[in-house]
C-alpha cells in the first residue's frame, strides 16, 4: 500500500511537469492557433538563464523569476520576429518552423552552455513528510501544487478575463477581431509571452529531478502531447488532468504489469490516447467542434 | 456635414488592381449604398476604408486622413466593419461575442445596456446566448455579426452584403432591424449589397460600381428610377 501511494503521488509531481508544459501549448494553441514543438526548447532556455544566475550568487527565487521575466520578453520576442511571417500563411508551415526553432534553441543552450548534466537547485526541501502512514517528499506535493495553481489561473485568464477573451477571439479569426478593434500583433506578442512563462515555470520545477541539459525536457515535451491531445486542445483543467494520469499510470504500470518495465513505460500514454481517442475524439474534456456549412 | 469621403480610391491586391478610382461622401447620419456586380470592388472598398487593403487616394473620416491606419486603428476611430461571410468567433459564445465587439469600451454599465439593445434588436439571439456561435443558423450568425459592430458604440457602420446566402424572408428580417437601428441611434452607414432592392430600403443614395470605379452615382430615387439599373439589380 505504502509502495502504491508514493507511486502515485511521485506520478502526481511527474505528471505536474508534462502538465505545465501542456498548459503553455494549450495557451498557444488558444491564443494563435498553433501547436508550438518549441515549448520545451524555450522552458530549457529559461531554466539555463536562472541556472546560471544562481551561480552568479543570486538567490534562487530571484532567479526563477527572473528567468520568468526572460521567457515573457523572449516568447514576445518570438513571435514578434519569427512566426509572424508565417502566421497569415499556411497554419502547417507555421507548426514546422516550431519544430525548427525547437532544435535551434536546443543548439543554443548546447553552444553557451554544453551538453553537461549541470546541478539545478531545488526550490523545494528534499525532506519529506509523512501523510497517511506514507512519506512523501516535499517536492512532489509543491510541484504539484504550483501546477494547480498555473491551471487555475490559465483557466481564470481564458474564461474570466477581458484579455483571455481578446486572445481566444485572435486565435479564432484574426481579421474580424481587427475589425472590432482587437489590437491583433500585440495580443499573439502578449500570448506567446505568457506561454513561454509557464514553460519557465516548467523548466524550473524538473530541472533540480532532471538535472540541466539542452534536451531536458525532450521527453517530457512528448509527454506533454500527448496529455494535450488526450485532455482536449481546448481545456486547461482537462490537459492537466490528463497529464497526471498520465504520470500515475505511467509509473504504476512500470512497477505493476510485469511485461511492460521501465523500458516500455514510455508507451502507456500513448495506447492510452488510442483508446480515448477511439471513443471521444475531442479529448476527454475538449469541446466538440460543429461546423455548419 | 460630412462623416466620410472617399476621393479617386485606389487599391489592388498584388498586381492586380481592384479599385480604380471610387468617389463617394456619407453625411453624418446618412446611409449611402454601394450597388454592382460580382467582383466590381463592393468589398474591396468596405475593405479600403478599413485598413484591411493598401490604398491610394484619399480617404477622410471625421476630417482626418485615415489611408493607411490599420483596422483596428480604424475600428477605434468608429467605424465598425459587419465583413462578407460574417466573421462570427464560432467557438465563443453569443455574449463573448458581443463583449469582444465591446472590446474598446470602458463603460461595464453601458456595454450591458447594448447587449440588451441587440437582443431587443435580434429576438432571435435571446435565446442562443450561451451558445457556440457556429451552432446558429445563417441568419443568426448574421445578426450576431450586425449586433457585434453594434457594441462598438460605432459612428459608422460598414455593412458588406448581409442578406447573402440568406432565405429572402431572413434577409428582410435583418435589413427591417437595420432600418430600425438607423433610425433608433443615427449611426452613419455604408451598406453594400447585391440585391438592391433590399439596398433601397435602407440608404438615402448609393452608387454603381463598375469595374472598381463609380459609374453612377444618385439618390435612392433617382437611381430607382432609372432603366439601366432596373434591368441590372432590381430584376427587371
Amino acid at each position: 500500500m505504502e509502495k502504491f501511494v508514493q507511486l502515485v503521488v511521485d506520478g502526481l509531481s511527474t505528471g505536474s511537469v508534462y502538465a505545465a508544459l501542456a498548459l503553455a501549448i494549450v495557451l498557444v494553441h488558444s491564443a494563435t492557433g498553433l501547436i508550438n514543438f518549441a515549448q520545451g526548447g524555450m522552458a530549457v532556455l529559461a531554466a539555463y538563464v536562472a541556472w546560471v544566475l544562481t551561480n552568479q550568487g543570486v538567490p534562487l527565487v530571484l532567479a526563477i523569476v527572473a528567468s520568468i521575466l526572460f521567457s515573457f520578453v523572449l516568447g514576445a520576442v518570438i513571435e514578434r520576429f519569427l512566426m509572424r511571417r508565417f502566421e497569415r500563411g499556411d497554419p502547417d508551415t507555421a507548426v514546422v518552423v516550431t519544430v525548427g526553432l525547437l532544435t535551434l534553441v536546443t543548439g543554443i543552450a548546447g553552444w553557451l552552455w554544453g551538453y553537461n548534466n549541470q546541478q539545478f537547485p531545488s526550490l523545494f526541501p528534499l525532506d519529506t513528510v509523512s501523510v497517511l502512514g506514507v512519506s512523501v517528499s516535499i517536492r512532489s506535493i509543491g510541484t504539484t501544487l504550483v501546477i494547480v495553481v498555473a491551471m487555475v489561473a490559465t483557466q481564470a485568464l481564458f474564461v474570466g478575463t477581458k484579455l483571455g477573451l481578446a486572445l481566444r477571439a485572435v486565435a479564432i479569426n484574426p481579421q474580424s477581431a481587427a475589425y472590432s478593434g482587437l489590437p491583433v500583433e500585440r495580443l499573439l506578442m502578449v500570448g506567446w509571452g505568457i506561454a513561454a512563462v509557464l514553460g519557465a515555470v516548467a523548466g524550473a520545477l524538473v530541472a533540480p529531478q532532471l538535472t540541466l541539459t539542452p534536451g531536458m525536457l525532450d521527453n517530457a515535451l512528448v509527454y506533454a502531447l500527448a496529455a494535450v491531445i488526450l485532455g482536449g486542445l481546448t481545456s486547461p483543467v482537462g490537459v492537466v488532468i490528463a497529464a497526471w494520469l498520465i504520470g500515475v499510470l505511467e509509473n504504476l504500470a512500470a512497477v505493476y504489469v510485469g511485461f511492460i518495465g521501465f523500458d516500455l513505460k514510455v508507451a502507456v500514454p500513448f495506447i492510452l490516447i488510442f483508446v480515448v481517442l477511439i471513443v471521444r475524439p475531442q479529448g476527454l474534456f475538449g469541446r466538440k467542434t460543429v461546423v455548419r456549412v | 456635414m460630412t462623416l466620410l469621403e472617399l476621393e479617386d480610391v485606389t487599391a489592388s491586391y498584388g498586381p492586380v488592381q481592384v479599385l480604380d478610382g471610387v468617389s463617394l461622401r456619407v453625411p453624418e447620419n446618412g446611409a449611402f449604398g454601394i450597388l454592382g456586380a460580382n467582383g466590381a470592388g463592393k468589398t474591396t472598398t468596405l475593405r479600403a476604408i478599413s485598413g484591411a487593403v493598401r490604398t491610394g487616394g484619399r480617404i477622410v473620416f471625421d476630417g482626418k486622413e485615415i489611408g493607411g491606419l490599420r483596422p483596428d486603428q480604424v475600428a477605434a476611430l468608429g467605424i465598425a466593419h459587419v465583413p462578407e461571410g460574417r466573421g462570427s468567433f464560432g467557438d465563443l459564445t453569443v455574449r463573448e461575442n458581443l463583449r469582444v465587439g465591446a472590446y474598446l469600451r470602458k463603460d461595464r454599465k453601458g456595454i450591458d445596456q447594448d447587449i440588451e439593445y441587440c437582443l431587443d434588436l435580434f429576438p432571435n439571439l435571446q435565446d442562443r446566448i450561451r451558445s457556440n456561435a457556429s451552432a446558429l443558423s445563417g441568419g443568426e450568425q448574421q445578426m450576431l455579426a450586425v449586433a457585434r459592430a453594434i457594441m462598438s458604440k460605432p459612428r459608422m457602420l460598414l455593412l458588406d452584403e448581409a442578406s447573402l446566402g440568406l432565405a429572402p424572408s431572413t434577409a428582410k428580417n435583418v435589413y427591417d432591424a437595420i432600418r430600425r437601428l438607423r433610425l433608433e441611434s443615427g449611426i452613419a452607414m455604408v451598406v453594400v449589397e447585391q440585391n438592391a432592392n433590399l439596398a433601397f430600403t435602407v440608404v438615402d443614395d448609393a452608387t454603381v460600381l463598375e469595374t472598381g470605379r463609380s459609374v453612377l452615382t444618385g439618390t435612392s430615387a433617382e437611381l430607382k428610377g432609372m432603366d439601366e439599373i432596373r434591368r441590372a439589380y432590381l430584376g427587371g
